[in-house]
């Protein structure tokens, strides 16, 4: 009986593996020649001094230069600024606009989601190019009249060292919390009712819910958004590379940034493949810590 | 009842929260939508230079020569409109099929080393683009010799990973009863994956294809690395490009902006239910 059973489920199988090796056959091609073979030449070249025929090995040389750069040790504290200001505050936004967005009527929701979601619509470079002229530095400048509104004097926002990192901030701030918005939403509206029943009849207050309830039920969506949060901050690279080009004196350069800027502007293949290793690294480090630390309790 | 009290005794005090939770988002909305109403409206000016602009909040007048501007720039500024619609649809359509197809295998299908597999294609997820990108860039220039053409746009995105998990996690709550009744009935899997699973997955499969069109059009440094003349430009790169040739032109480079966008805007309010899903697809549990 058994065994009749077994062979009748071979026979059903049959040609199943040839089947399932064909449906992946692209995407596994795809992923070993765009994925895979660069990863594994990355490290390779990253030991090298790339040059286009025959480059040569120069052992640790360039990781070296990473840990003397004073350069790189500059982009890396901007881009840990940068994440510092940009990450907590799109989480601690997001989700205040996700709680206040529960009580309205469904339509209003709906609205309010797609209109945040908005400029992550837009291309990057059509919301830097906007942003350069808000950010004026000329009086006439949409900004430069709003602060004024307010007696505070013109500033030259991307162009002074003082106020470029708080300008790509800003910007940050304003135009990627739609997807977090949208994500806390989802995840609010899958917390079971009976948990709240069951604290209206003991005759919680809003904030007690709130803190017994909504924040330990939302807590491994924080976990994901803050670790991709994280995780893609460090990798910015687009507006600084847009709107400031890293500068001025260097006050915008993030490593994202600097990888760039060694690779396609000195051609220093072999440093930007090690840059953008300890990158990697100091990623895998941070998202490693934030799993141990704040993941404790989260299942997934 | 729910995360608020809904004051049943106290009309007036609903009705007074609500209107002030309103407002907050009204604000915060106007904040977010400025720079977009911004750029739409100031592309209707006059394409003169940004000394004689004063800039106003309020839309002034309507005319189309900032338009008209931004494409005589260069002889190939439509080309880039045609280029990003050529490249992001290719790889939209690879997308949507093999990302199926491995979706589907991975979900469904018992084959020897499906797990490990897997397991490999997901640790790409946790590489940074950064790493990639130069070996990528040496790959296609320096190996293949392919950059400039659509195959240098198209090929390293042919599939992503993203996609394949998406498409696997989706497919994964198809009941398997209904593809073994299939099987019995003497179907292959071909068969099965054509008249079973597309018809059951024609969500996920939207969600892939419109967010990938998405990020394909809108998608910068690549095309900006592996195209060196304006005809194999695409927009992104073509409007990058326009900004640097007339920093001081200030309505056309709006209107280059716009036209950038616009498509892409178009795209979001007529299939917005699929672009909100597929932001929690992905991120969301069960």
């Amino acid at each position: 009986m058994a065994r009749g059973a077994l062979t009748t489920k071979n026979r059903l199988n049959r040609g199943d593996n040839a089947w399932a090796y064909v449906f992946i056959a692209v995407a596994l091609i795809g992923y070993a020649m765009f994925t895979a073979y660069p990863f594994i030449s990355a490290f390779i070249i990253s030991f090298q001094e790339y040059r286009p025929l025959g480059s040569e090995f120069i052992g640790f040389d360039n990781y070296a230069d990473i840990f003397k750069s004073e350069l790189f040790h500059k982009a890396l504290w901007n881009t840990v600024i940068y994440t510092v200001l940009t990450v907590p505050v799109a989480l601690i936004l997001s989700f205040a606009v996700a709680i206040m967005i529960m009580p309205l009527k469904k339509w209003m929701q709906t609205t309010f989601k797609a209109v945040y979601y908005l400029p992550a619509v837009a291309s990057g470079v059509a919301l830097s190019v906007v942003w350069l002229w808000i950010y004026d530095p000329l009086q006439g400048g949409i900004l430069n009249q709003l602060i004024s509104v307010f007696g505070i004097e013109n500033q030259n926002w991307l162009g002074s060292s003082k106020t470029s990192m708080f300008s790509l901030v800003f910007m940050s701030w304003l135009s990627s919390h739609g997807t977090s918005i949208i994500i806390y939403v989802a995840a609010l509206l899958g917390i079971d009712e009976s948990y709240y029943e069951a604290a209206d009849i003991d005759g919680a207050s809003f904030w007690q819910k709130m803190w017994h309830i909504v924040i330990p039920c939302l807590k491994p969506t924080t976990l994901f958004l803050l670790v991709t949060g994280v995780i893609g901050s460090f990798q910015v690279f687009q507006n600084a590379y847009l709107m400031t080009g890293g500068g001025p004196d260097h006050s915008t350069t993030m490593v994202g940034l600097l990888i760039f800027d060694t690779a396609f502007k000195y051609f220093e293949f072999g440093k930007a493949a090690a840059q953008s290793l300890v990158l990697a690294a100091i990623i895998g480090i941070i998202a490693f810590i934030q799993f141990k630390f704040l993941g404790k309790d989260v299942e997934y | 009842m729910a995360l608020f009290n809904n004051h049943l005794g106290n009309p007036t005090f609903k009705y007074v929260r609500n209107t002030v939770i309103v407002i907050l988002l009204l604000l915060f909305a106007l904040a977010t939508l400025f720079p977009i109403y911004f750029m739409v409206m100031s592309s209707f000016g006059d394409p003169i230079e940004a000394g004689a602009v004063s800039y106003s909040i309020w839309p002034g007048k309507f005319s189309l020569e900032s338009y008209k501007f931004f494409f005589n720039f260069s002889e190939y500024s439509y080309r880039w409109l045609l280029n990003s619609l050529v490249v992001a649809s290719a790889v939209m359509v690879s997308n949507v099929v093999f990302a199926t197809t491995a979706g589907y295998a991975f979900a469904k299908i018992q084959f020897r080393g499906r797990s490990v597999l897997f397991a490999v294609l997901l640790a790409a997820m946790m590489i940074p683009y950064q790493v990639t990108q130069v070996p990528l860039y040496i790959l296609i220039v320096n190996v293949f010799e392919i950059q400039n053409t659509y195959e240098a746009l198209i090929l390293p995105s042919i599939v992503t990973v993203y996609n394949i998990f998406l498409a696997k996690q989706f497919m994964g709550s198809i009941p398997k009863e209904i593809l073994e009744s299939a099987k019995v009935e003497g179907a292959s899997q071909f068969q099965i994956l054509i008249k079973i699973i597309m018809p059951l997955s024609k969500t996920v499969m939207a969600v892939m294809a419109i967010l990938t069109f998405m990020d394909t059009w809108n998608t910068f440094f690549w095309p900006f690395l592996v195209t060196n003349t304006m005809d194999m430009q695409t927009i992104q790169v073509g409007l990058k490009n326009f900004r640097f040739a007339n920093t001081t032109y200030f309505a056309p480079m709006m209107a280059g902006a716009t036209i950038s966008a616009v498509p892409m805007f178009i795209l979001f309010f007529s299939l917005q239910r699929y672009f909100l899903e597929g932001v929690t697809v992905g991120a969301v549990k069960g």
